[in-house]
């Protein structure tokens, strides 16, 4: 370590170049998520709290259930790519790494399964 | 090069102050609501996303649900998370039009926030009134 020069103890740390493609997805999904949302909050606030066979009723229509699987799916992604920011900067080292595995899991298994209720109810 | 003079370890340099440090400004505390709110609708991600496996599942498991979402509590998140939907994506239009180099200035950063802030309430409001 005596024989390295801070130069060469930096070389290979810089940023891993994959900033701009989170970023520009963070982008695409906020925008998707600028419709979504406010479709999403309408259909499903118009029908919770309903009963079972209106709630079932209402989903096996089209446009409810696409407008929610949509949302689950876009949500996910973009909870996945912010969520990891948030543990970026205040997490480190092998708590950041479980950290960030934890959350992408946790994005995918929220969206298969709401997709999969969404399918269900829907077919 | 003197630092290779120098045996171990990186030069203790100053850091820059960090959240700690700052009086809070309102475009911090504008921003990190952006962060808090976005990350706290996991909440009521997991709440509704619940509520629908109840609904593919049958009427017992809806039943649950449905209870657990209509309760008061329930309803107090769904309103908390009403107001955190609408405050994160008024900031998240911040950030696109931040985006595209415009309204950088505080000046500009200070009255969106403000319109943040005071909008998220009235949508919220208006969000009720219509449900």
């Amino acid at each position: 370590m005596a024989y390295l020069t801070d130069r060469k103890r930096a070389v290979g740390l810089g940023s891993a170049k994959t900033g701009t493609e989170h970023h520009w997805q963070m982008i695409v999904t906020s925008c998707a998520l600028l419709g979504l949302i406010p479709l999403f909050l309408f259909t499903f606030g118009h029908i919770v709290g309903a009963s079972y066979a209106d709630v079932v009723a209402y989903y096996a229509r089209p446009f409810p259930a696409i407008i929610a699987g949509l949302t689950f799916l876009v949500g996910a992604i973009h909870f996945k790519s912010g969520a990891q920011v948030l543990i970026e900067d205040y997490a480190h080292g092998f708590a950041r790494k479980a950290a960030i595995i934890f959350v992408i899991c946790l994005s995918y298994t929220l969206a298969a399964t709401g997709l999969f209720a969404i399918a269900r109810i829907a077919l | 090069m003197a630092d290779v003079k120098r045996s171990t370890g990186p030069i203790n340099r100053p850091l820059s102050p960090h959240l700690t440090i700052y009086r809070p400004q309102l475009t911090t505390i504008t921003s990190i609501l952006v962060r808090i709110t976005g990350n706290a609708l996991i909440v009521a991600a997991l709440l509704i996303i619940w509520w629908f496996v109840a609904a593919a599942t049958g009427p017992a498991a809806f039943a649950r649900a449905d209870y657990v979402i209509t309760s008061w509590l329930g309803k107090l998140v769904m309103l908390g998370s009403i107001l955190a939907l609408w405050y994160h994506l008024l900031g998240g239009i911040r950030h696109l039009i931040w985006d595209t180099g415009r309204m950088l200035d505080v000046k500009s950063s200070e009255r969106f926030g403000i319109f943040m802030l005071a909008g998220s309430v009235v949508l919220t409001i208006l969000t009720v009134l219509i449900l």
